[in-house]
């Protein structure tokens, strides 16, 4: 609370008010105000006397001015209020508080000032203590130590008194107290807090530079990749390849084959550099050439498969012939299908073999194998300079093909190195024949594992090849005569009329028993023991004969075709034939079929092809088709496949028609044993046992094919 | 074989071209492509875009069906892939390295 009006000036006329704070303010105002507006010397200073209103004074009567106000000085806060209401919840209602709290705060300051007596205060000293404490220790412990020893002289002395104790140390506590205190104003520096300054120096600071270097990245890549099954097997797979590998050449350890060795990888592995890529695709591009194909003649591989001619049931025990695909090769175009062989082991493959039966107009030869997958393309292609006439395919070897040419050689052709060039071929050297080679027919090897094959030619001779050390050496077997021919020459040397073989074939079950067939048209029955002698023979045809057959299931019957326009059945102990069927045309080939002994197929010049079963039709064929479009086309050669029910028909032109035998020309014989016995090449025990049952049943048919009895007369 | 083609790639190389010429030429083929292992096209006979398209996408499938066909049996694998749409046929022959592509229209 201040005094009231201690600064009111005393110029003005002061009427008798007591004023609060406030009015002095507006007082205080005037003076300075009149102060500035005249403030020019002391002089003027005095004359200020004369009052000088400001502009915004109240203008009052003198009765107004001489009014007293009287003014009452408390000590209550004039901003506290009067009116605190507060809830009471005794009573439960609002009450008013009587007592309001005067106290006004105008100024309030936080010091940093502690009484000494305080906690913290006390706290403070003993740090400053222990601060000095810590200086002067070291010679506080040497005097406190000769104290000791001062002390301790005269407690040894006084060795049971323990009340000295205890005054001695509380001595030694004092002596180490008045040590302290004295040192401690000598060591602490009291700094002054009005004029005190520290100076500080600062040495050059360097400038500092940084330097970095850095090292080019280690180069990364990114690598990903699967861990599956599979994966883990192929790595396996090629752990076992190397494995192997080096354990193969481990075991051909010298020094010429290992650098041969080295000199082939390397060159390998530069050929598989340099080597273009496409020819990485050879697989793929065979199998999509197939897809494609596939596709193409979709409707022709789904009736070869599944198709079967349900007419057959109507018709009456006749059979159809169904083409399915045809193969031709523009390469092959003037040349006439020779030969026909389906591959042994492969039975959608099958050879082709390419030539000229024309003696005046003979040209190159060609070998085509073709897939059933792939009707527009053959597999492999070979060419020759002589016309092919035969082929055989090896039985247990199904890559390997042996062909007889028109100019008397034979050569051996590998599939699985795809040159263009066969892998063995005759020569005059070795013994070709010197005419055309009509039949080639491989053999079983010999003793040593050599390969060997037959042939036949119209020179006369039947010569066998082995095939020893990739060298063909050849064996007359047997020099044909014709039998009444000799004619008395000079000196009474004999001169044979040199017989001409035109086919020939070997018995399934006795392995030395052969047929010959002739241009005269004689079919001899030969041993491979006998060189000079025939063991039979037999007046066939007027022609030449085109081909002889023996029936797979039958160890006795054989077949046989000319072109005198017949077909004859034979029993090979009966001199005369069987039967005979006139096809009106000359035959150009016969085959026995692999599922029944009684059914056969002929092919004639005329475009027909005509299929016999025996057992349903004795006399006339069951199917007589023609098969080629234009009626110039003559079939030249037929073969049914081993397993699926087709054939294969060659024609002149260079054409090689697929068909489907409908139902009726494929029926299996419908006794039981008969179906065993249809089914497999049985033994000769077995093939008797079932004829004598056939022969119960044959009643009402004429005897002779029935019944083997060698027949009277 | 594998050995022949690498001392003999004239005589195989001449083989492999005339095998696409075939294919393409066939009745019914739209176009043929070549595709190498990282599904970039080697050889087409389509244009540009549309073998770049088929290139990236058929590999994808090939590799799924050859993973998944060689995961039930790691000693199987896939020959061929055969996809037949609507307008077209579609065949992937699969190889070590590279993958051949037909499309193939089949009943005109």
């Amino acid at each position: 609370m201040l005094p009231a009006s201690s600064k009111m000036p005393h110029k003005q006329p002061p009427p008798p008010r007591k004023q609060s704070i406030s009015m002095g303010r507006g007082a205080r105002k005037r003076d300075e105000d009149s102060g500035t507006e005249v403030g020019e010397g002391t002089d003027e200073w005095v004359q200020s006397k004369a009052t000088v209103k400001p502009p915004d004074q109240l203008d009052l009567t003198d009765a107004e001015l001489k009014e007293e106000f009287t003014r009452i000085l408390t000590a209550n806060n004039p901003h506290a209020p009067q009116n605190i209401v507060r809830y009471s919840f005794k009573e439960g209602t609002y009450k008013l508080i009587g007592f309001v709290d005067q106290l006004a705060v105008h100024f309030t300051q936080v010091g940093n000032l502690i009484p000494k007596d305080s906690d913290e205060g006390r706290r403070q000293h003993y740090r400053d203590e222990l601060a000095a404490s810590s200086q002067e220790s070291a010679k506080v412990v040497i005097s406190e130590t000769e104290i000791l020893e001062e002390e301790e002289e005269p407690k040894e002395v006084e060795a049971g008194s323990q009340t000295d104790v205890p005054i001695v140390e509380a001595s030694e506590k004092m002596a180490e107290e008045e040590l302290m205190t004295p040192k401690q104003p000598k060591e602490r520096k009291l700094t002054n807090k009005f004029n005190f300054s520290e100076r500080a120096s600062q040495t050059f600071n360097n400038p500092l530079r940084d330097r970095e270097c850095q090292m080019e990245p280690p180069p990364r890549t990114n690598f990903s990749a699967t861990a599956n099954q599979w994966e883990i097997y192929d790595a396996y797979m090629e752990e076992l390849e190397k494995q192997e590998k080096t354990k193969e050449k481990e075991k051909t350890k010298t020094p010429v084959a290992k650098k041969m060795g080295k000199m082939a990888m390397r060159k390998m592995t530069s050929m598989e550099s340099q080597s273009d890529d496409i020819t990485k695709v050879t697989q793929a591009a065979k199998i999509v050439e197939r897809m494609v194909n596939q596709n193409t003649y979709d409707d022709v591989a789904q009736d070869f498969k599944y198709y079967e001619d349900a007419a057959d049931e109507y018709r009456d025990q006749e059979g159809t012939l169904l083409p399915l695909w045809k193969f031709q090769n523009d390469k092959a175009k003037r040349l006439a299908v020779t030969a026909l062989c389906w591959n042994p082991k492969y039975n959608d493959l099958f050879a082709v073999g390419h030539g000229s039966y024309d003696f005046m107009k003979q040209s190159r030869g060609m070998l085509l194998l073709y897939s059933m997958k792939n009707p527009s393309f053959p597999e492999y292609i070979f060419s020759s300079e002589s016309g092919i006439m035969c082929l055989d395919m090896h039985v247990d070897h199904p890559y390997l093909v042996v062909v007889g040419h028109y100019d008397g050689n034979v050569a051996i052709y590998n599939l699985k190195k795809p040159h263009s060039q066969p892998s063995f071929r005759s020569s005059a050297k070795s013994g070709k024949h010197t005419d055309p080679v009509w039949q080639v027919r491989w053999q079983k090897d010999d003793m040593d594992h050599n390969l060997n094959f037959f042939s036949v030619s119209s020179d006369g001779r039947i010569v066998s090849w082995t095939l020893v050390k990739s060298e063909l050496v050849h064996t007359d077997v047997i020099k044909l005569k014709v039998e009444g021919s000799t004619t008395e020459g000079l000196e009474g040397l004999q001169i044979h009329t040199v017989g001409c073989g035109t086919a020939f074939d070997f018995h399934r079950e006795i392995d030395y028993l052969f047929l010959v067939g002739t241009e005269e048209g004689k079919i001899y029955k030969c041993s491979k023991s006998y060189s000079s002698q025939f063991l039979d023979t037999y007046d066939a045809h007027n022609m030449a004969v085109d081909a002889v057959s023996w029936n797979p299931y039958h160890t006795k019957v054989f077949m046989s075709c000319s072109s005198d326009w017949t077909v004859k059945i034979w029993d090979h102990t009966i001199k005369t034939p069987m039967f005979i069927y006139d096809l009106n045309s000359a035959v150009g080939d016969v085959a026995w079929a692999p599922y029944s002994s009684t059914v056969f197929a002929a092919v004639t010049t005329n475009g027909k092809t005509h299929v016999f079963d025996l057992s349903i039709n004795k006399y006339e064929a069951i199917c007589n088709q023609p098969v080629v479009a234009k009626k110039k086309n003559k079939l030249t050669h037929v073969q049914f496949n081993p397993i699926h029910p087709i054939i294969i028909v060659g024609d002149d032109r260079g054409h090689v028609t697929c068909l489907k035998l409908s139902p009726n020309l494929r029926k299996m014989p419908k006794v039981q044993s008969w179906g065993i016995w249809a089914a497999k090449k049985e033994s000769l025990q077995v093939g008797r046992g079932v004829v004598g049952e056939r022969k119960g049943r044959s009643q009402g048919i004429a005897p002779g094919f029935w019944l083997w009895r060698p027949r009277a007369g | 074989m594998k050995t022949l083609v690498n001392f003999f790639p004239d005589l195989f190389q001449a083989e492999v071209e005339e095998t696409l010429k075939r294919i393409q030429s066939h009745k019914g083929v739209i176009g043929t492509m070549v595709v190498n292992a990282e599904g970039i096209p080697i050889r087409t006979t389509l244009d540009n875009s549309t073998t770049v398209q088929y290139a990236g996408l058929l590999h994808q499938l090939t590799m799924k069906a050859k993973s998944t066909v060689r995961d039930i049996d790691p000693q199987n694998d896939l020959t061929f892939l055969r996809i037949r749409s609507k307008k077209h046929e579609i065949m992937v022959a699969p190889d070590k390295e590279y993958l051949l592509i037909v499309i193939q229209n089949p009943c005109e």
